[in-house]
């Protein structure tokens, strides 16, 4: 039972960092209809600037603010940078293609991924960066027979309060209904009076800051970053956008958790070696038996 | 003699074509030779996923796992019980289609998006568990080693680069040739059809299922030859040769050239095979280039560098007679 436990509370905090990468893909795909392939590469570029922060600006950052202040502004520097990398990238590389239909978005979003994982590279070197272990003391709790550590509460803590604001501006603000409006039916949406432009400028800002922010605790997590591992958090979270059913922003939420947790039980109770195995399949079973996603609601056929 | 006389005249830029590959590797080094075989594979697999996304539209994202299936009959059949090469092209053709009628059944239905998500899914499925070395067959992440070289018997041993080269091409030339015919049978209109409107193609009595999954099947036996041709030549099939990236290489083969047209799939995979060598002197550079290559030929020719004309159908005259196409 303790194992359970501790499983559950390692796998929710995967499960967050894929909830917060999977919202960008969620809500681009949303809005645009577009799978961005690039988001797993906004978020490495997010790890790695606040990798630069964190190692440059430690000792400045240390002496002034305090370790907890130069942590929050590692995520908030990396999730203005991010933002503004979000809102070049669809300018640049989306923007010109929407008239020419969906695929040539799709090698667009491809060639950007190439682009940043090698600009990465490039910037930062080919080889593995180890974050600073000192960002968040290495203090460890037993609260009922649970091991738990003061980063893995700091991470779930700032993850939930992340979500909880995106879940307020979603579903409960006036701009959050435009969102959810233009999601549905886009052209509908602007007759309405909805300004899809501006829809489009926040979803690409919002996204990849979103994802920056998840960078920078993955770095803080693991403690080593490399710069391939987009692709492999990208494609994660975007199962986890799947699992709750794709445009849905709760869903995505959702879909994270429960796939980080998915994740840690199948490899704490079968198999460590097939445990990416298990995500895929799970992500297969759901698409035959639940299309639209586990909380998406059934849309019928348009014709 | 006349007819075969226009057919020359009618096609000059293909028999320019096929008389600049069957000289060039006598004038270039081993180097380049094995840079244009591994372009006549990437020609190879774009035909092949062309017939999936560029005839029918399906998003296949996972394509490099059909290859790897055929990649993987062949070298395990090879070296585990010793069957020739030759007769390993037929059987890894039918492992891979037979995998991909198995595992395309249930999925067949998905539409877009959702269709690209369970191919990726199934690509890296495929992947991750020849990495796992299941049975202790499949050599985990090291893959398989040692196998032989394609022989027809006796002396006939394709053991040198240009050898392999005349091979390929000569498959990819025979692909080509099959992929005109099908496009302008009644399979081909049937698959265009569906692309242009599943549901305008159901109502009108085309077994919309069928010919998806056959485009499916056909498909993924091209890549398992492809596979096939692949291990005999390196020898040694490893899973990170079949990566996520690889499949995303072939869709990107499609859309450069133009979806559904062949001579654009060449220029496609002429494009993602040869560019990185021909900036290899930007070193790390040369990858970010190729990115934003690929950025800006998409704002430039959304459509492709050769994209196929609708409703008519290249080298028309290649395969009719040369007398009706003068009416």
């Amino acid at each position: 039972m303790r194992i359970f436990l501790e499983q559950m509370l390692n796998g929710l905090t995967i499960g967050s960092f894929y909830a917060l990468i999977a919202l960008g893909y969620s809500m681009v795909y949303g809005v645009m209809k577009l799978i961005n392939f690039a988001h797993g590469d906004l978020f490495t570029l997010g790890s790695y600037l606040g990798f630069t922060l964190l190692v440059w600006g430690n000792a400045y950052v240390t002496s002034h603010v305090g370790l907890a202040g130069g942590m929050i502004a590692a995520m908030l520097i990396a999730a203005i940078g991010i933002g503004t990398a979000g809102i070049i990238v669809e300018r640049i590389a989306y923007r010109p293609i929407y008239p020419a239909g969906r695929l040539p978005a799709v090698v667009s979003a491809l060639g950007v991924s190439i682009f940043l994982e090698n600009i990465i590279m490039v910037l930062w070197g080919p080889r593995y960066q180890a974050y600073p272990v000192n960002v968040v003391p290495t203090l460890r709790f037993e609260i009922g027979g649970i091991h738990i550590t003061l980063l893995q509460i700091v991470i779930l803590i700032f993850s939930f309060i992340l979500l909880a604001i995106l879940y307020y501006i979603v579903q409960k603000t006036t701009f959050g209904a435009a969102i959810r409006a233009s999601a549905l039916d886009r052209d509908t949406a602007a007759l309405m009076g909805i300004n899809i432009n501006t829809i489009i400028f926040f979803v690409f800002a919002l996204g990849p800051a979103l994802g920056g922010t998840a960078g920078v605790m993955v770095g803080m997590y693991y403690r080593q970053i490399s710069f391939t591992m987009g692709w492999n958090y990208g494609l994660k979270a975007f199962t986890a956008t799947i699992l709750g059913g794709i445009g849905n922003i709760p869903g995505a939420m959702v879909g994270g958790l429960l796939l980080g947790i998915f994740e840690m039980l199948g490899s704490a109770y079968v198999s460590t070696a097939y445990k990416d195995v298990f995500v895929f399949l799970i992500l297969i079973l759901v698409l035959i038996f639940r299309p639209r996603g586990l909380l998406g609601e059934k849309v019928a056929e348009k014709v | 003699m006349k007819s075969n006389k226009n057919i020359i005249l009618k096609n000059w830029p293909i028999f320019i074509v096929i008389i600049i590959l069957s000289v060039s590797p006598f004038m270039m080094n081993n180097y380049w030779i094995d840079v244009f075989f591994f372009f006549g594979i990437y020609a190879l697999l774009g035909l092949s996923l062309n017939i999936v996304l560029g005839e029918v539209g399906l998003f296949d994202l996972g394509h490099m796992g059909f290859m790897a299936i055929g990649a993987y009959t062949t070298a395990i059949l090879n070296t585990h019980f010793g069957i020739p090469i030759i007769f390993l092209i037929p059987i890894s053709a039918m492992a891979a289609a037979g995998f991909a009628w198995l595992v395309c059944s249930p999925i067949i239905h998905l539409r877009g998006d959702y269709l690209a998500i369970v191919t990726i899914g199934m690509g890296e499925i495929i992947r991750l568990t020849l990495i796992n070395n299941p049975f202790g067959i499949t050599g985990g992440p090291n893959g398989v080693f040692g196998i032989d070289f394609l022989s027809f018997g006796g002396p006939l041993v394709i053991d040198s680069s240009i050898e392999s080269y005349f091979v390929i091409w000569i498959v990819v030339g025979l692909t080509i040739l099959a992929l005109i015919n099908l496009q302008r049978s009644r399979i081909g209109r049937a698959w265009n059809c569906i692309r242009e409107d599943e549901i305008a193609a159901e109502s009108t009595g085309i077994d919309v299922r069928y010919y998806k999954l056959l485009a499916f099947v056909l498909g993924a036996g091209l890549a398992g030859i492809a596979g096939n041709i692949y291990a005999s030549k390196l020898m040694i099939v490893s899973p990170e040769s079949f990566s996520f990236m690889e499949s995303c290489m072939l869709f990107c083969i499609v859309l450069i050239g133009g979806m559904g047209s062949i001579p654009g799939i060449i220029i496609g995979s002429a494009a993602v095979s040869l560019f990185p060598e021909i900036f290899r002197a930007f070193a790390r550079y040369r990858m970010l280039i190729f990115g934003a290559a690929m950025v800006i030929m998409m704002v430039f020719r959304p459509g492709g560098i050769w994209p196929r004309k609708r409703g008519s159908v290249e080298f028309k005259s290649l395969l009719t007679k040369a007398g009706e196409d003068n009416v």
